[in-house]
Parts: structure tokens; C-alpha cells; sequence
């Protein structure tokens, strides 16, 4: 009974007589089934409650997630329903994890509306997230098919232009999220936004939750800040800019906030994760339009992308914003505060910044992905990060990429222009050395060392935070060691 | 001021030996280097006036070197960068921008604010050198 890895599908009128099936004999368990190049792939790791089979327990994930209810239905048949039909048709133990199975589900192009990321998550991570005889389920990876990669828009600017439009090349860039996150007044506000992008920041940021408070109203935010984005803007000769945060309860108010972020000259507006998958979708088409660089904050992310039994994988996620077209996204920055494995942490920057994406479990990546010339995502590190880890954000991250110090800039002992040049000298220092071939992972101290003899602020920054480091075990690392013994 | 745009001008000004370094990287990485030059700095100034071509298939950073002290000759008194231009799919576009030489004195910009309705505010950001006509910049 437990048993049915030689399940058959039930073929002709005994399929559809009145009654309950299981799910592997319904036709969603098909282990002979070669996936088409169009189909979607998505790999979940499921957990069956106790007694129940793995392999009905995948054949019904994929039911739920395509055509199936709970019962036979004659009006099946006046549909091509083998065609509609998700398929198991692969599953496999987790390496080191009892009673946990990855389940991969081949999904034909049609069950999709091209372009829509609300369509495709209603089918993937909708009821099916609810099933009983699952205990938890995680959608920790997909194969998005290049016919279905080219019905989206993808990142507004993408990488190489936000560069070019910037004038800002071969270093990561440089941000700061204004601090306290609440309750500054909009001039106050400022004033942190001018000198921390007079001292050397490309980016301030707002928070995620910065909306329009009673002690901070939008246009007061955005009005103060333009300004302290053209004066510092003056002070340097370089482009400037700062993530006034639109975010808001309607459409309608977000398009009026970013259309005012626009007629003010702002090159940035950002959005949060939680508004929602449509309303990104509208805003990066607004940014494209508009030639706004969109930046999104993961806010709520780690409710469902944590845990490693249940909920979606970040991994997943990033592949969505990248269709859905924004051009910053959180994702991690190894060394600071939050949770980032350095294994998983680099899938994710592959997925925001590769043409194409190889196969990769020591990185959590399951399957080749082609990006199809979609533009590039800009990863975005923040949390916990200061000046004295620049060789090793260097390392793990790479150039493309925006380095943001908040409380690593405003929280310098000699304020927040001399935080933000701190910040610039130790990267100009450390994209030197490393161009120069030196090696910057176990030298890095030393140069940071020998810039700061010339840059009082570098020094007085690696004084306050020489031993602050976010050392925990990680609770999202990946399943299979660089070389996996399993066989794949 | 200091004009701070472009990769490495929060570091002491460069030595010929220090361009020639990163020159060489850029090269290895297969990347085309050119020098450039402006007497007009604005932030987006995109097209600086190009010291020749890009140097697409010169293997030595000597040379780019060289090129950068024969445009100081002509052009010592402005604004002179290097960059690397990188033609691989995808990128297209440039990789490295440094600044090598500039003016003694930088008179840097200011900001004209034009006030609009709404308390909003239209800026305008103009080089203090383009008040002079070209040629007469920097004295």
C-alpha cells in the first residue's frame, strides 16, 4: 500500500468511474515522462505525513498544483487532460533529511498566462501549500522555460544601464537606509540623505516600512530629499541618488508618489516585496516606462523563505522578480547580521546577475536556467556590514553589486560623511588591490591597514568595528556538499 | 572640490605605475582601453572628447601609459580618465572609468534651483567651468 513506485496511471473508463483515486494512478505520476524544453519544472521538497507514500504524496502535489480536486470528474474528459495534468515524475530522497523527498513536477507552457507572475504562483504555491497529507512542502526551485522567460518584461534598467546612467563602473556601489528608521522628520531626514552621499555614497535608502507617517509625509520626504540629492550631487560631480520608497495601501497612490519621485529628478523609487506580485509588475512597467531604476526591499520574505521544510526558497523568488522586472533586489550579504549561507547566498547572485544559469546543488540551483537576455538584477547586501569586511564582501559578492552600510555609516564616531567616505576609501582600496592581484581575502586587513594612514575616517570606522562579526549556523544551507555523493 | 567620479578618486592621486596596473587588468580581462578628456566635468557629461580610439588589441598597459602623457601634453590643465570598454555579449558597455589627471584648481558646480508649484523645486546642476567658452576653461 505505502509502496507505489510501480504505480501505473489507470487507463480508459475505469479512470473515470465515479469514486476516489490516488492521485500516482490519476495520471500525475509519470516516471517515464521526459520534460518538454517548454514545460515548467518545478522542484519541491515535500514531506508526507507519517504513512503516507512519497510517491503519492508528489503525485498529489502536482494534482493540486494543476487539474486535480479530491475526486474523479467526468468533465475531465472535455479537455485534452493528459496535456493539463502537472507530472511527477521524479522523486528522491533528501540527502541527510528522514522523510523528507525532493519531488520534481513537469508543467506543459499551456497551463500558464504568459507574463503573469500572480497566474503562475496561483497554480505552483497555491492550495497545494495547504494539502493535508503533507506535513510541509517547499518549493525550492524552478525551470522557467525561454518561451515562457520571453513573455516578461524583465528588470526595467537592468545592471549595465543603471551603470551607465549613473556613470559608476568597476567598483560595487555604495549605499546607506537612513537611520532611525522612524520617526525623523522630513528635514531631519535630509540632512542624514546630504551627508552621507557627500561623503562618498552613491545611495541612501529608505526603510521599508518609511512610507507616510504623521511624523513624515511622502512629499515632505521626497521634497527634502531631492534636495540633499542635488546639493551632494554639486559637491561631488558625481550622479547621485536616493530610494524614495512608494510603497502605499492602492495603486493609485503609488503611481502618484512615483510620478512626483519623477518630476523631482530622482533616478530611483523603491517598492517592498509586500504589495504584492501584480503591483510589482505594474510599477517595473511604470519604471520602464518612465526610465526609473526600481528598487525592491524583501520585506517579508523570511516569513515562508527561512525554514527549510516549508514555504519557497529565496532562490525562487529572485527568479520571479527577475521576470516580474525590478532592477534592485535584497539578497544577502554573507558576513552581516541576517541569514546567508555562502554556498546558497551565491546561487541567488548567479540567478540575479548570469545570461544563464548551470546546474549547481552545492549552490542549491537544480536546474539549468537560460535568462534569454533578460536584463540583469543588481543584488543588493545589507544588515550588519561595515568598512573592515570590504575584502571579504569583495570576495563573496563581487562588483556588480550595492554594498549598503546603515548603521555602518550613520554610526561613525565622527559622523555620517566621514561613515560614508570610510566606506568608499576601503572599497576603492580593496577594487585596487584586487586588480592589482594582490590577495585581498587573506591581505585584506593589511590593506585596509595602509589606506587608512591616509583617510582618518577608514581609520576611526576599523577602530569601532574591528571585532563585530555575525557569526551563526545558517538555517537555509544547501542539501549537497560541492561534490555529491549522490548520484543526480 | 574634488570631482570624485569614476573608480578610484577617494585614493591619492595616481602614479604612471598605478595606471599602468590597472590598465594591465583591464587588458588581461580582454577589455579595450581608451583615454579621454573634458574641460566640461558635469555628472552627465557623457562624452568626453576621446584621446584617439579604444585600444583594442594592444597587449601592453605601457602604452596606455604613454598615450595618457602625450594627451597631459595637450590637454594637462582638464580632466583626463581612462576607461575599459568590454564588448562581450551581454555587457557591452564599459567595465573600468579612473580619473588620471585634473585641473589644479576645480571650481566644481552649482546647484540653480528653479521653484515651482507645490514648493517643488526644478534643479539644475551647472560646471562653474562651462561659463567660460571652451578653450578658455582653467585658465
Amino acid at each position: 500500500m505505502n509502496d507505489l513506485s510501480d504505480a501505473k496511471t489507470v487507463t480508459g473508463a475505469k479512470r473515470y468511474s465515479a469514486g476516489v483515486m490516488k492521485y500516482a494512478q490519476m495520471g500525475y505520476w509519470e516516471p517515464d515522462y521526459t520534460p518538454k524544453d517548454t514545460d515548467v519544472i518545478a522542484l519541491f521538497r515535500i514531506t508526507p505525513q507519517d504513512g503516507v507514500d512519497a510517491i503519492e504524496a508528489a503525485a498529489a502535489v502536482a494534482g493540486e498544483s494543476s487539474t486535480a480536486t479530491w475526486t474523479v470528474v467526468w468533465t475531465d474528459r472535455l479537455t485534452a487532460c493528459e496535456k493539463y495534468r502537472a507530472k511527477a515524475y521524479r522523486v528522491d530522497p533528501v540527502p541527510n533529511s528522514q522523510g523528507e523527498y525532493f519531488a520534481y513536477i513537469a508543467y506543459d507552457l499551456d497551463l500558464f498566462e504568459g507574463g503573469s507572475i500572480a497566474n503562475l504562483t496561483a497554480s505552483i504555491i497555491g492550495n497545494v501549500f495547504g494539502f493535508k497529507p503533507l506535513k510541509a512542502l517547499r518549493l525550492e526551485d524552478m525551470r522557467l522555460p525561454v518561451a515562457y522567460v520571453k513573455t516578461f518584461q524583465g528588470p526595467a534598467t537592468g545592471i549595465v544601464v543603471e551603470r551607465e546612467r549613473l556613470n559608476c563602473y568597476g567598483r560595487p556601489l555604495l549605499g546607506a537606509t537612513v537611520k532611525p528608521k522612524l520617526g525623523l522628520s522630513g528635514r531631519n531626514y535630509g540632512r542624514v540623505v546630504y551627508e552621507a552621499l557627500r561623503g562618498g555614497l552613491d545611495f541612501t535608502k529608505d526603510d521599508e516600512n518609511i512610507n507616510s507617517q504623521p511624523f513624515m509625509h511622502w512629499r515632505d520626504r521626497f521634497l527634502y530629499c531631492m534636495e540633499a540629492v542635488n546639493r551632494a550631487s554639486a559637491a561631488t560631480g558625481e550622479v547621485k541618488g536616493t530610494y524614495l520608497n512608494v510603497t502605499a495601501a492602492t495603486m493609485e497612490d503609488m503611481y502618484e508618489r512615483a510620478e512626483f519621485a519623477k518630476q523631482l529628478g530622482s533616478v530611483v523609487i523603491m517598492i517592498d516585496l509586500v504589495i504584492g506580485y501584480t503591483a510589482i509588475q505594474s510599477m517595473a512597467k511604470w519604471a520602464r516606462a518612465n526610465d526609473m531604476i526600481l528598487h525592491l526591499h524583501r520585506a517579508g520574505h523570511s516569513t515562508y523563505t527561512r525554514q527549510r521544510s516549508h514555504g519557497v526558497s529565496f532562490r525562487v523568488i529572485a527568479k520571479w522578480m527577475r521576470l516580474a522586472g525590478v532592477d534592485h533586489l535584497h539578497a544577502g550579504t554573507v558576513v552581516g547580521k541576517l541569514e546567508g549561507d555562502p554556498a546558497t547566498t551565491k546561487g541567488y547572485y548567479d540567478i540575479f546577475r548570469e545570461e544563464y544559469n548551470p546546474m549547481a546543488l552545492e549552490n542549491g540551483i537544480f536546474f539549468d536556467q537560460d535568462w534569454a537576455s533578460l536584463n540583469k538584477m543588481m543584488p543588493v547586501a545589507s544588515g550588519g556590514i561595515h568598512a573592515g569586511q570590504m575584502h571579504q564582501l569583495l570576495t563573496y559578492l563581487g562588483e556588480d553589486v550595492v554594498l549598503q552600510f546603515g548603521g555602518g555609516t550613520i554610526g561613525h564616531p565622527h559622523g555620517i560623511a566621514a561613515g560614508a567616505t570610510a566606506n568608499r576609501v576601503a572599497l576603492e582600496a580593496m577594487v585596487f588591490a584586487r586588480n592589482a592581484g594582490r590577495d585581498i581575502w587573506n591581505e585584506g586587513e593589511d590593506i585596509l591597514r595602509d589606506a587608512a594612514k591616509t583617510c582618518t575616517p577608514l581609520k576611526q570606522a576599523l577602530d569601532t568595528w574591528k571585532d563585530v562579526t555575525f557569526d551563526y549556523a545558517s538555517t537555509d544551507a544547501p542539501d549537497f556538499a560541492p561534490t555529491p555523493e549522490v548520484s543526480m | 572640490m574634488r570631482l570624485t567620479q569614476g573608480q578610484f578618486s577617494f585614493l591619492p592621486d595616481f602614479s604612471d605605475d598605478d595606471i599602468r596596473i590597472q590598465a594591465q587588468y583591464a587588458i588581461d580581462n580582454g577589455w579595450a582601453v581608451s583615454v579621454e578628456y573634458t574641460d566640461d566635468p558635469h555628472p552627465r557629461n557623457t562624452y568626453w572628447e576621446m584621446w584617439g580610439h579604444p585600444m583594442f588589441d594592444n597587449p601592453d598597459a605601457a602604452a596606455v601609459v604613454f598615450e595618457v602623457n602625450e594627451c597631459r601634453k595637450e590637454h594637462g590643465g582638464e580632466y583626463i580618465r581612462v576607461i575599459a570598454f568590454d564588448a562581450s555579449p551581454g555587457w557591452e558597455s564599459i567595465r573600468m572609468s579612473f580619473i588620471v589627471n585634473r585641473p589644479k584648481d576645480e571650481p566644481g558646480f552649482r546647484v540653480v534651483r528653479q521653484e515651482v508649484d507645490g514648493r517643488a523645486i526644478r534643479y539644475t546642476i551647472e560646471s562653474y567651468a562651462v561659463r567660460e567658452p571652451e578653450g578658455q576653461r582653467y585658465a
